[in-house]
C-alpha cells in the first residue's frame, strides 16, 4: 500500500508542521503576531486571545496567535525569530525569561518591527528591550498584595502549589505572597506536577504532614481545580484560607460556595486587547501611551462576582 | 519464548535427562519476570518507611493517597504492557486521555447525551482510534513510534480545537452535577464499600475528622472505584496473558512476528487488537478523571504516555517486544506512585522527586535485565 503510506507520511509531517499554530479570520490590514510561553492547553491564554481578536474586528487587523507547543522557551525563541523573518506589522509577545527571549526580541525591534510586550516580564525589561509598552501583572506585587490579604485575615502561614516549576513567575508569586505574610518561603512551595489528580494528593499530603497550615496559594486554574477536590476530600473547603491566581467558570463556582476567598484577576483579557490597540494606533497615527499599563492585580471576591461570573473564561 | 503453557496430563516420571538443566524449585519459583519489580517494590517501601515513617504516609489515608495515583499509572500501564509485550508503543496514549475526557464531555454538555452514552460513545471512538493506529502501523510496516507519534499531536491538537469551537474555552465544566445522577457514572468517578468504611468510622478502626467540613466522618469515606478498576485490570490481563492461548499469540506476536506467521499466529489481528487495549485504557482514565474532577481540561494526560511506558519497564519488560508482565507493569506503577507521592509526606525538597525517579528507574532496568539474562540463559 504505497499511497496509504504516502499518506500517513504526509499527515504526520502536516500535524507537526502546523502544530501550535492558528490563524484567526481573515481582515485586510495590518498583520500582528502574538507570541506567547505556554504549552498549547493553558486555559488562560484562551481569554488574552479573545480580547486580542476582538480589538483586531474592532480595527480591522489580523492578529496570528504563536505559542511553543510543548512549553519549551528554546521553541519560543526559535518562533520569535521566525516571525521576526516574516516581517509582520507588529509583535506582541511575552517575556518568560528577559535573558532568553530578550536577544531574539531587541533584534525584532532593531529590524524596525514594533512590539508590544505583555503578560510575564516587567516594564523595565520590557523598556530595555526597546518595546513601546508592557501590559501586565508584576507577579511579585500581585503575590505581595494578595498575602497581605491573608495576613490582614490572620493567617501566618500557607502552601504554594506551583505547577510552573521551572518557570519564573511562579516562584515570584509565591515569594510576594510570602513577603505580604511576612514569612519565609522556604518548603511551603511544592512541585505539584500537572496531573488533575496527583496534585490533588500532593496538596493532601503536603496537609497531612503540616496540618497546622493556614492558606493555600494555587497559582492558576491547573492548579486550583485539583486542589478544590482536595480540600472536599480532607473536609478544608471553606475552613482554609484559599486565594488562587486567574480565573475560569470552576473558580468563579468555588468563590460563590466560599471555598475560594478571592482570585487575583489579572485581567488578560487588557493584555490581548490593549497591545493590538497601542500598535493600531501608533502604525496609522504615530500615537503611543508614555507608560506601561498594569493589568492586575484585581481581586475577585464574593462581593465583586456576579459581573465575572458571566464571563469568566471568555472575556474574564 | 517464555510462559508457554501447556495442558497436558502429568507424565509419569522419565529417567533422568543429562541434557536437561535441574533447577532448584526456589530458583525456579523466584525467576520470573517481575522479580526485578517485586524488589523494586520492597527497597522503594523500605526507604520510605524510614524517610517518612512517623508520617501519614502509611496510615490508611496515605495509603489511600498515593494508592490512586498508583491507580491511574496501573490503567495505563496494563494497555500499554499487553501492547509492547506485542512489539508496539503507542505515544499517543496521554493525547488520548486528553481527548477522551473532552468528547465525553462535550457529549453529555453540548449534546445532552446522557452520561452512560457518552462513556459508551467515547469508548468506541477510541477503540477505533486504536484500530486505525494499529492498521497504518501495519500497512505502512512504519515504526509504531513514529505512527503514534503523529497521532500525539493529532489527537492533542483535535482536543484543544474541539473544546475551543464547541465551548468557546479549553475546559469544559460542569459535567459533575449532569453525572450526579447517572445510573453507571458512580463506577468510574465513586468509592466503593462507603457504608462499610462508614460503620468502620464509628466503630473507631479508622479515624474520623475531628474539624472541618467533614466533622465525624471517616477519613478514607471508601475505595476509589479507580482502585478497583486497577486490580480487575491487572487480574484480566494476567490472566489473558499467561493462562490463554491468546496470550501466547501477544507473545508470539511480540517475539518474533516472522516465526509466529509461520505457525498460524494472526499477528496483525493481535497487534491491532492490543491497540485498541491500549486506547481503550486510556480513554477509560480519561474519562474517569472528568467523572472525578467535573470538568474536562485539554491539558489532561501529557507526558503519560512515557508514565505508562516507564512503569512497564520497571516491570520487566522488554522494549523489543516478546516479554514482560501485567503484574511487573502494576508494581512498577505503584513504584511509580509511591515515589511520586512519597516525597510530599516528608518535608524533603519536593523538586527532588524527579531526580529520585531518574535513579530507580536505572536501577530497575539493571536489575530486570539481570533476571531476564537468567531466565532466558541469553548473554
Amino acid at each position: 500500500m504505497k499511497s496509504s503510506f504516502k499518506n500517513a507520511l504526509l499527515s504526520a509531517v502536516f500535524t507537526v508542521a502546523t502544530v501550535g499554530w492558528n490563524v484567526s479570520a481573515h481582515a485586510d490590514g495590518e498583520k500582528y503576531v502574538l507570541i506567547e510561553h505556554s504549552p498549547d492547553s493553558e486555559t488562560f491564554w484562551n481569554t488574552v486571545k479573545n480580547g486580542a481578536s476582538l480589538a483586531a474586528k474592532e480595527v480591522g487587523a489580523e492578529v496570528t496567535f504563536r505559542n511553543p507547543p510543548t512549553g519549551d522557551l528554546a521553541d519560543m525563541v526559535r518562533i520569535i525569530q521566525q516571525t521576526t523573518a516574516e516581517a509582520p506589522s507588529g509583535i506582541i509577545v511575552t517575556i518568560p525569561d528577559a535573558d532568553l527571549v530578550g536577544g531574539p526580541i531587541a533584534d525584532a525591534v532593531a529590524k524596525g518591527i514594533p512590539v508590544v510586550t505583555m503578560n510575564t516580564g516587567t516594564a523595565e525589561q520590557s523598556k530595555k528591550l526597546g518595546a513601546l509598552l508592557h501590559v501586565g501583572q508584576p507577579e511579585f506585587d500581585a503575590g505581595e498584595g494578595a498575602g497581605e490579604r491573608a495576613k490582614a485575615a490572620g493567617i501566618k502561614s500557607f502552601l504554594c502549589v506551583n505547577s510552573l516549576f521551572p518557570n519564573v513567575a511562579g516562584e515570584q508569586r509565591c515569594q510576594g505572597f510570602a513577603k505580604g505574610l511576612g514569612v519565609e518561603l522556604g518548603k511551603q512551595m511544592i512541585d505539584s506536577g500537572t496531573d488533575a489528580a496527583e496534585i490533588a494528593n500532593r496538596v493532601k499530603a503536603y496537609l497531612s504532614a503540616n496540618p497546622d497550615t493556614g492558606a493555600v496559594l494555587a497559582l492558576g486554574p491547573m492548579t486550583a481545580l485539583p486542589t478544590i477536590q482536595a480540600l472536599k476530600d480532607n473536609g478544608m473547603a471553606g475552613q482554609i484560607f484559599f486565594a488562587t491566581f486567574d480565573l475560569n467558570p470552576d473558580i468563579s463556582k468555588a468563590i460563590k460556595d466560599g471555598v475560594i476567598n478571592f482570585a487575583i484577576d489579572q485581567q488578560p483579557f487588557l493584555q490581548g486587547y490593549l497591545p493590538v490597540i497601542t500598535l493600531t494606533n501608533y502604525l496609522r497615527y504615530g500615537v503611543v501611551p508614555a507608560n506601561s499599563v498594569l493589568s492586575g492585580p484585581g481581586f475577585v471576591t464574593k462581593d465583586n462576582i456576579k459581573l465575572v461570573e458571566s464571563l469568566a473564561g471568555q472575556y474574564r | 519464548m517464555t510462559n508457554v503453557q501447556t495442558n497436558e496430563a502429568p507424565r509419569p516420571t522419565l529417567p533422568k535427562d543429562e541434557r536437561v538443566k535441574e533447577l532448584h524449585r526456589l530458583h525456579k519459583a523466584l525467576i520470573r519476570p517481575e522479580l526485578g519489580a517485586i524488589c523494586g517494590t520492597i527497597a522503594v517501601f523500605v526507604f520510605f518507611m524510614i524517610l517518612a515513617g512517623g508520617t501519614q504516609m502509611f496510615a490508611l489515608e496515605g495509603v489511600m493517597n498515593w494508592g490512586t495515583v498508583s491507580a491511574q499509572f496501573v490503567v495505563l500501564a496494563v494497555g500499554v504492557c499487553l501492547l509492547m509485550i506485542a512489539g508496539e508503543f503507542d505515544l499517543s496514549l496521554g493525547s488520548m486521555v486528553g481527548f477522551s475526557g473532552m468528547i465525553f464531555a462535550l457529549l453529555v454538555m453540548k449534546l445532552g447525551i446522557p452520561v452512560w452514552g457518552g462513556i459508551l460513545l467515547t469508548m468506541m471512538l477510541c477503540a477505533s482510534l486504536g484500530m486505525i493506529n494499529g492498521w497504518l502501523v501495519i500497512r505502512t510496516g512504519l515504526p509504531s513510534f513514529i505512527v503514534t507519534l503523529a497521532f500525539l499531536f493529532i489527537l492533542r491538537g483535535a482536543t484543544i480545537w474541539s473544546a475551543i469551537t464547541f465551548n468557546r474555552q479549553p475546559v469544559v465544566s460542569g459535567v459533575g452535577e449532569v453525572a450526579a445522577g447517572d445510573p453507571i457514572a458512580w463506577l468510574f468517578g465513586g468509592e466503593a464499600f462507603t457504608g462499610l468504611f462508614q460503620w468502620l468510622g464509628q466503630q473507631g478502626v479508622i479515624a474520623t475528622f475531628t474539624k472541618g467540613t467533614r466533622m465525624g466522618q471517616p477519613v478514607v469515606s471508601g475505595i476509589p472505584m479507580l482502585m478497583v478498576w486497577a486490580i480487575v485490570f491487572v487480574l484480566v490481563g494476567q490472566w489473558v496473558l499467561t493462562r490463554t492461548r491468546f496470550g501466547n499469540w501477544i507473545f508470539a506476536a511480540g517475539g518474533d512476528p516472522e516465526a509466529a506467521r509461520y505457525v498460524g499466529v494472526p499477528v496483525a489481528r493481535v497487534k491491532i487488537l492490543m491497540f485498541m487495549v491500549a486506547a481503550l485504557c486510556a480513554a477509560f482514565l480519561g474519562i474517569e478523571q472528568v467523572i472525578e474532577f467535573g470538568s474536562a481540561a485539554s491539558d489532561r494526560g501529557i507526558m503519560k504516555e512515557f508514565e505508562a511506558i516507564i512503569c512497564v519497564v520497571i516491570g520487566g519488560a522488554l522494549l523489543t517486544g516478546g516479554y514482560g508482565s501485567v503484574v511487573g507493569a502494576a508494581l512498577g506503577a505503584i513504584i511509580f506512585g509511591v515515589v511520586q507521592q512519597g516525597l510530599f509526606f516528608t518535608n524533603v525538597e519536593s523538586s527532588l522527586f524527579r531526580v529520585f525517579l531518574g535513579s530507580i528507574l536505572l536501577a530497575a532496568v539493571l536489575a530486570n535485565t539481570y533476571v531476564r539474562r537468567l531466565i532466558t540463559g541469553e548473554k
